[in-house]
């Protein structure tokens, strides 16, 4: 239904439903929102705002290891805390080196990647796809979304109060294992860290139990479990994986907490505690939270590729079922992330295995994606190079997650930068590129207008070139075997840094090429059309006005059996 | 189409970087015991277990990787080319073929089990301390074991410090320090072991005898925080955790000078504690151990030795 359409049906409505059904404006449509669509359109403001903030620390980092030796962060110490004595300011900005990397992880995880796909995309597109008028809770909708600002000051207050003695910030990594947690920072950052974790999380378990009741519940008519669409699917399998595995990291971080104010002993061994434990609790939230990251992504990317090749997606359900198979196989593999911690053999032995048999349903979907494309009327519009970049990109970084799993192979990988190289490439090359396509595919949908599509190309190819230099060259570095979080390393393993900070520089590029390219769409104003994509697009958002009306589907759509997914 | 030529011409530059890196690593000179300049591949091996790591990554998991990618980026061409509105202006409405999902979801299967055999074997000898009788892979992961190696005749505990490693020889009651050499200031520019590389040369490397079993026990002070022992070279990585005994093994069939990091994030100096492991001939290792028993003191000890070149 057009826009015009619903406001023809709202003027000849009834009246005492009038006053409710005003659009708010001002500071209350978006302080006060339970709408939807606007409060999806603030995660995605927040999640660019934090990922700007995020890529400006890794810009630091990479800086700082472009050259051997300590270049600047004892330089931004001096400045920042004010140290004239060069031995005190050389601490102090190694220190801040660890901080820094924390903090770009935890900012990218949880104030970037997902408040852009949990967030955003799935609380725009996930009830306009199923056929709901809104999420089930726009109330709860409401306060998940407006815990993470809160949450994300709580963590950068953490960086300006004190840690490790004599500095400032958490420096433990994004892992925070105790005991450099516990007794490594007795200051007062840690436990902000800790409380915006807390925080976050439970904005997280209110979106996913929001999300779960939405896709469970208010399916349009006739939309059946079975003919939804992917990203409704991914959304699902998503939010279960959150509700299962926040509560543990919940539960870790609290025993964390108690361990470092309240003299309990759950991680010290002084006490009969164990630092291990911490690290299995930890990963079991750990794992499930890297495919909290890509799983959307997953979905996004299907839509996509199925739209630009005007073909309906191929084995939809195998595609819907390795969602839910690499949701549940994601809960236990966690001790990959520990086989140098002391694990016994057959302990390792079952994890490789278990680990080696994700690859199994992760390449039943990059198959079912190319066989989408195959024989299809392929346009290679802007969504759809950001998702074969995906494709190929998430390939690469999966194929090393095999070498990995191999205990064996990851004696001599693990805690290398082989690993970032890994990691990165399925998420800041994975989820961020999977992001970048849901972000062009649907701007017309979110926005009415249409993006520039030469400067989203030249964002893209700028971005591509520039992420594959930052990380490929990791790969060597990481066989050679420089150890990661390290703010100086051998003279040796300067030429592939060096390769690693240029590319850093393109991607920044890339970057400013992306806020220009949007600034643009907003300034130009190109009418985009409730359907830009033509005949391949097939899911109900599509059907609707660019942007959709305040409040969708005052009428059902029914879903028959010709326009499933 | 600009896209099909990028595409093409990214599929050449990754076939490069991917293909050739096996080729490569056994051109490239690679130096013993420390990291080279550009280095892209492991660290030289000089141990049973380095040799089977080599060989599993450098053998099946090098050459399956990079097939998948570019079997896949092949695929991905093909559509490009073959598939473009332009090539093929009415699409296909097939959606599914049961065949080939299920040979997509077989044939991973199976090459996922040819890799775990010499995975699980590979692993295996990691974590089996050497009784004398076990025979173990080498080079050869896919043979049922024709290495033989000593059961262990040295016992070295190694304990992380903030920042400093600690180490003891167990059986003869003897530890030192082992503190990485440079200042702060001079960025680790050292000139004491001048032809040591910077922020590996330490002042007192752990000395033992060569083609001689070492038991390794990682430890951490128990009010301290989590370290990891790593010597590339030896294939050997195992974390440091107060309040555990960690125990790995390792036996060098050279001599000379062989280096490692601190491999889990400890604080400030994580970058700085590095660890440095010097392997002779078990007649100098014997009189160096007799004279350390002796004065108990590091440097006085290890002056018997012969100078480091």
């Amino acid at each position: 239904m057009s826009q015009t359409a619903n406001l023809e049906a709202h003027a000849t409505g009834h009246d005492h439903a009038a006053h409710d059904h005003h659009t708010p404006t001002g500071w209350r449509r978006w302080v006060l929102s339970t709408n939807h669509k606007d409060i999806g359109i603030m995660y995605l403001v927040f999640s660019i705002i934090a990922g700007i903030i995020g890529g400006l620390l890794s810009g630091f980092m990479r800086m700082e290891l472009q050259e051997p030796g300590i270049q600047i962060f004892h330089g931004l110490a001096s400045m920042v805390y004010g140290i004239s004595d060069p031995s005190g300011s050389i601490d102090a900005g190694k220190q801040m080196f660890n901080v820094f990397t924390t903090a770009h992880a935890l900012i990218m995880v949880f104030f970037m990647v997902m408040p852009a796909t949990m967030g955003g995309f799935a609380n725009y597109f996930a009830p306009l796809m199923v056929g709901a008028p809104d999420t089930a809770f726009p109330r709860i909708n409401n306060i998940a979304f407006w815990l993470l600002p809160v949450a994300f000051i709580l963590l950068l207050m953490s960086l300006f109060f004190e840690g490790a003695p004599g500095s400032t910030g958490f420096g433990g990594g994004w892992t925070v294992y105790p005991p450099l947690s516990t007794v490594g920072h007795p200051g007062p950052a840690m436990d902000f860290a800790i409380l915006s974790l807390h925080v976050a999380g439970v904005s997280s378990i209110l979106g996913a139990i929001n999300l779960i009741t939405t896709i469970l519940n208010m399916r349009a008519p006739g939309m059946t479990i079975h003919k939804m669409p992917l990203f409704a699917w991914s959304v699902l399998v998503t939010a279960f994986l959150l509700l299962l595995a926040l509560p543990v990291l919940a539960g870790a971080i609290t025993m964390l907490l108690t361990d470092r104010n309240f003299g309990t002993t759950f991680f010290a061994p002084e006490g009969g505690g164990d630092p291990v434990l911490f690290q299995h609790l930890f990963w079991f939230f750990g794992h499930p939270e890297v495919y909290i990251m890509i799983l959307p992504g997953f979905g996004i990317v299907s839509h996509i590729v199925s739209t630009f090749s005007r073909k309906p997606i191929f084995g939809y359900m195998a595609m819907a079922y390795a969602m839910v198979a690499i949701g549940f196989v994601g809960f236990v593999v966690w001790a990959h992330h520990m086989y140098t911690t002391g694990l016994s053999l057959d302990v390792q032995r079952y994890f490789v295995a278990a680990t080696m048999v994700i690859a199994v349903p992760t390449g039943v979907k990059i198959f079912s994606w190319i066989a989408t494309m195959w024989g299809g009327s392929i346009t290679f519009r802007l969504p759809m190079l950001w998702a074969i970049g995906f494709i190929f990109l998430f390939t690469v970084g999966g194929v090393t997650g095999v070498v990995l799993a191999n205990a064996g192979a990851d004696r001599a990988l693990h805690d290398t930068y082989y690993v970032v190289a890994h990691f990165h490439y399925v998420l800041s090359l994975g989820a961020v590129f999977s992001i970048f396509a849901g972000w062009y595919y649907w701007y017309p949908k979110m926005f009415g207008y249409m993006y520039n599509e030469f400067l989203g190309k030249l964002h893209f190819w700028t971005m591509f070139v520039g992420v594959n230099l930052i990380f490929f060259p990791q790969h060597f570095l990481g066989l050679a075997g420089m150890p990661r979080r390290y703010i100086d390393y051998p003279d040796a393993f300067t030429l592939w840094n060096r390769v690693s900070s240029i590319g850093y520089y393109v991607t920044f590029v890339a970057m400013i090429i992306f806020f220009y390219a949007t600034w643009e769409a907003s300034r130009k104003k190109r009418p985009a059309g409730d359907n830009p994509w033509g005949d391949g697009a097939t899911t109900l958002e599509w059907t609707l006005s660019s942007p959709p009306p305040f409040h969708q589907f005052s009428t059902l759509p029914k879903i028959d059996s010709t326009n499933a997914h | 189409m600009v896209t099909g030529q990028f595409v093409r011409k990214l599929g050449a530059a990754a076939t490069a970087m991917l293909a050739l890196m096996p080729a490569f690593a056994s051109a490239q000179e690679i130096g013993k015991g420390h990291p080279e300049p550009g280095q892209f591949h492991l660290q030289q091996s000089v141990t049973p277990i380095m040799d089977s790591i080599v060989a599993f990554h450098d053998g099946p998991l090098m050459w399956t990787i990079t097939l998948i990618v570019l079997f896949v980026l092949a695929l991905l061409i093909v559509i490009v080319v073959r598939f473009n509105a332009k090539a093929n202006p009415v699409p296909a409405r097939f959606t599914h073929n049961t065949l080939i999902e299920i040979v997509w979801t077989v044939l991973p299967i199976v090459v996922l089990i040819i890799i775990a055999i010499p995975s699980f074997g590979v692993l295996s000898d990691q974590l089996t301390t050497p009784d004398g009788e076990r025979k173990y892979l080498g080079a050869n992961i896919f043979s049922f074991g024709e290495v033989e190696v000593p059961a262990a005749s040295v016992t070295v505990k190694a304990s992380g410090e903030q920042w400093y490693w600690n180490y003891e020889y167990v059986d003869e009651g003897v530890a030192f320090d082992s503190n990485i050499l440079g200042a702060a200031v001079d960025s680790y520019v050292q000139t004491v072991k001048p032809n040591q590389p910077r922020l590996l040369a330490v002042d007192n490397e752990l000395i033992v005898p060569v083609d001689t079993t070492v038991r390794m026990q990682v430890t951490s002070s128990p009010s301290g925080v989590i370290h990891a022992f790593a010597v590339p070279s030896f294939g050997i990585k195992i974390d440091a955790v107060p309040g555990r005994l960690n125990e790995t093994w390792f036996n060098s069939r050279e001599t000379g000078l062989f280096y490692g990091q601190c491999s889990e994030l400890c604080g400030k100096d994580h970058a700085f504690m590095p660890i440095a492991v010097r392997v002779v001939t078990a007649e100098e290792y014997q009189a160096f151990i007799t004279a350390f028993k002796e004065s108990r003191d590091y440097a006085s000890a290890v002056a018997v030795l012969p100078a480091i070149q």
